[in-house]
């Protein structure tokens, strides 16, 4: 397996706070990984910083083959690498229908003029149907997504970023405020799309981590404490100190 | 599944048909060429009217759509203005020069014309030098194509500027309104070469056309309508595809969109570029009916009254655009006109040439707060649409974002 993105020795101050701490960090191509840590220790500004809303101070960030560097790429261009998030909060455009948001998540040209002259062709609108159909929405797609619940809508942004065809999937506590069906539906999506692209999830419940189960990453004060499978890191005595003990 | 435009936006054609009895009606019913019983400064009246609602359509596709509350989309209006009215006071000029040094028993060199037309035209702010830029003024159609590419690359730099370094709500706001006033102040000057506080005068009057002005106002009218029209069918055409699709996410979450890997920045930019321009061709069909351009057109008040239209009309909605603007500056001409009646309290009375500000004002922000749907929002009411489940709060973090009560299904 090879790697996919590697991060090796970022750091990020923000007024004098070190919020990322000499950090590292690879991923294969093909993997699911899960990043625990308590409140403050990073998680979020690893993924602005792997996204491009937040610049590194020191540090490399490599993707892909090429190894190219995403440091200096725009957000926008970052995405079209291939590299997908999802917020915490779900965020959909709520005014617009299920469809519309889809299709617009759809890897296609992301240039102004394409985008004008786009018209949705069959074939998009099957893929459309598909997803809808995968995350379980397909009776939602005229319904404006506003109006879904906050489960429906984590699963909307879920098929958005799997209607994005990233090669790299951020995702943030994608199981935050659901129901246990929900939650399983989203850790059947998740294991699911990790089979073809490298996924990473930051979650805080310990629970939904052991139901992926894959290989856990520990962030702590901005750096990693610990990396393994998750009987490994919940007994690891630093990880027990910091985390666990509280 | 794929259905023509047309079947998936029939609010455009029910636009278009409305517009065309309208300016059937008033032709019928003008001096030109009907039965004269709508005198022609009102037809005149009217169709300025149509050119303020093309301009607001493009303050809907601006703010509306894209969130962007630019208060200087009336700058790239009087530019567009200025851009054909100088063509058409250089050609009347030179017209009016030739013809009284025909006179002369010398015939009058090619530079004795032009000197005597920029005598003409700049003695009234001491000068007769022609300034560089009307170097095109004696061409109507290199004018015609400045009066969309001059504001055009105004609109191109000032939004690559703020877009760029992601100036964005209240900031990009004050951002525009700035902009608006520095040119406004700059062409006040006399030596802006567009003679200052003068403006552009005579600009309803038409070279070598000798027919009287009411036929003249008519042609002006089936222009703006037919402007009008086309500004409309465009605006529906890009706010119904995808692009439409990100102009609203745009509105709502502009953070989202650029990680789905949307260039945010290059989107504005063409949206604020091409509305520039649909602004500029509604300015230069505007002041050859009105006649006059000054730089007081420009002031910074008028671009927010068109931001007070199409909140009124419901923003996001481009019907709703055209009802503010038609409705609003109508009203306003009633009112300020002289024509609506005072009314005597005994202690005082409301003139309310004085007063209409005060109601206008205070309608904006009973519109704001009470009916944020605007007058577009009537139509939901009589097509009875149901409402998703909504309580009044944003529907994306950004400011532009339109709130739940704004929105319909």
């Amino acid at each position: 397996m090879s790697t996919l993105l590697e991060v090796s020795g970022v750091s990020v101050t923000f007024d004098g706070f070190r919020a990322i701490n000499n950090l590292s960090f690879q991923i294969g191509d093909a993997e699911l990984r899960s990043v625990i840590g308590p409140n403050g220790a990073g998680k979020t500004t690893f993924m602005d910083i792997i996204t491009g809303k937040t610049r590194p101070d020191e540090g490399r960030v490599i993707w892909g083959e090429k190894s190219v560097s995403l440091l200096d790429m725009t957000e926008a261009k970052i995405a079209q690498a291939g590299i997908g998030r999802k917020f915490q909060k779900p965020t959909v455009f709520e005014d617009q229908s299920v469809r519309d948001n889809l299709l617009m998540a759809l890897k296609k040209n992301r240039g102004w003029v394409g985008v004008l002259l786009y018209r949705p062709s069959t074939s998009d609108l099957q893929k459309v149907e598909d997803l809808a159909t995968e995350i379980g929405l397909y009776q939602e797609l005229s319904r404006k997504s506003g109006e879904l619940s906050h489960g429906q809508k984590q699963w909307l942004e879920i098929g958005m970023l799997l209607a994005q065809d990233p090669r790299l999937l951020l995702v943030d506590e994608p199981a935050a405020g659901m129901t246990l069906q929900e939650r399983e539906h989203t850790t059947d999506l998740l294991v699911q799309a990790a089979r073809t692209r490298a996924v990473v999830v930051v979650e805080h419940d310990m629970e939904f981590v052991r139901r992926l189960n894959c290989k856990v990453t520990v962030l702590h004060e901005g750096s990693v404490l610990a990396e393994g499978s998750l009987d490994h890191v919940t007994s690891n005595q630093d990880v027990i100190d910091v985390y666990l003990g509280r | 599944m794929e259905r023509s435009f047309v079947a998936k936006n029939p609010s455009v054609l029910v636009f278009l048909a409305i517009l065309s009895l309208f300016t059937l009606g008033v032709t019928v019913l003008s001096e030109g060429f009907g039965i004269g019983v709508i005198s022609t400064s009102f037809v005149k009246t009217l169709g300025k009217t149509l050119c303020l609602c093309l301009i607001a359509v493009a303050m809907d596709l601006v703010w509306g759509f894209t969130g962007i509350l630019s208060l200087g989309h009336f700058a790239f209006f009087g530019l567009g203005g200025y851009m054909i009215g100088m063509w058409l006071m250089y050609e009347r000029t030179r017209l009016i020069v030739v013809e009284s040094l025909s006179q002369a028993e010398i015939p009058p060199t090619p530079a004795e014309v032009v000197d005597a037309i920029g005598t003409q035209i700049f003695g009234v702010v001491g000068s007769s030098e022609f300034p560089l830029i009307w170097a095109f003024s004696h061409s109507l159609t290199l004018q015609l194509i400045l009066v969309v590419v001059v504001p055009g690359l105004l609109a191109l730099i000032f939004g690559w500027l703020a877009f760029r370094s992601r100036v964005t709500g209240v900031y990009l706001s004050i951002l525009t309104q700035a902009m608006t006033l520095a040119l406004a102040l700059y062409l006040f000057q006399n030596d802006s070469g567009l003679r200052g506080n003068n403006g552009l005068s005579g600009l309803q009057n038409l070279p070598g056309v000798t027919v009287s002005q009411d036929v003249v106002s008519l042609w002006f009218l089936w222009a703006s309508a037919l402007a009008l029209g086309l500004g409309y069918m465009l605006a529906a055409w890009i706010v119904s595809g995808k692009f439409g699709s990100v102009l609203r996410g745009i509105r709502d979450n502009e953070a989202r969109v650029r990680f789905l890997g949307y260039s945010v920045e290059v989107y504005k930019l063409a949206v604020f570029t091409l509305t520039a321009c649909i602004a500029a061709i509604a300015g230069a069909l505007y002041y050859p009916q009105a006649g006059i351009i000054n730089p007081e057109e420009m002031a910074p008040i008028a671009s927010i009254y068109l931001a007070v239209w199409v909140a009124i009309g419901g923003r996001g909605r481009l019907y709703g655009a055209v009802i503010g603007a038609a409705f609003v500056s109508l009203l306003s001409t009633w009112f300020t006109g002289g024509q609506a009646p005072d009314i005597p309290l005994g202690f005082y009375t409301i003139k309310w040439v004085d007063w209409w500000q005060v109601l206008l004002g205070v309608s904006f922000v009973l519109v704001t707060l009470f009916a944020p749907q605007g007058i577009g929002g009537l139509f939901d009411l009589y097509t009875n649409q149901r409402h998703p489940d909504r309580h009044g709060a944003n529907l994306g973090p950004d400011e532009g974002a339109l709130r739940e009560k704004e929105a319909s299904l």
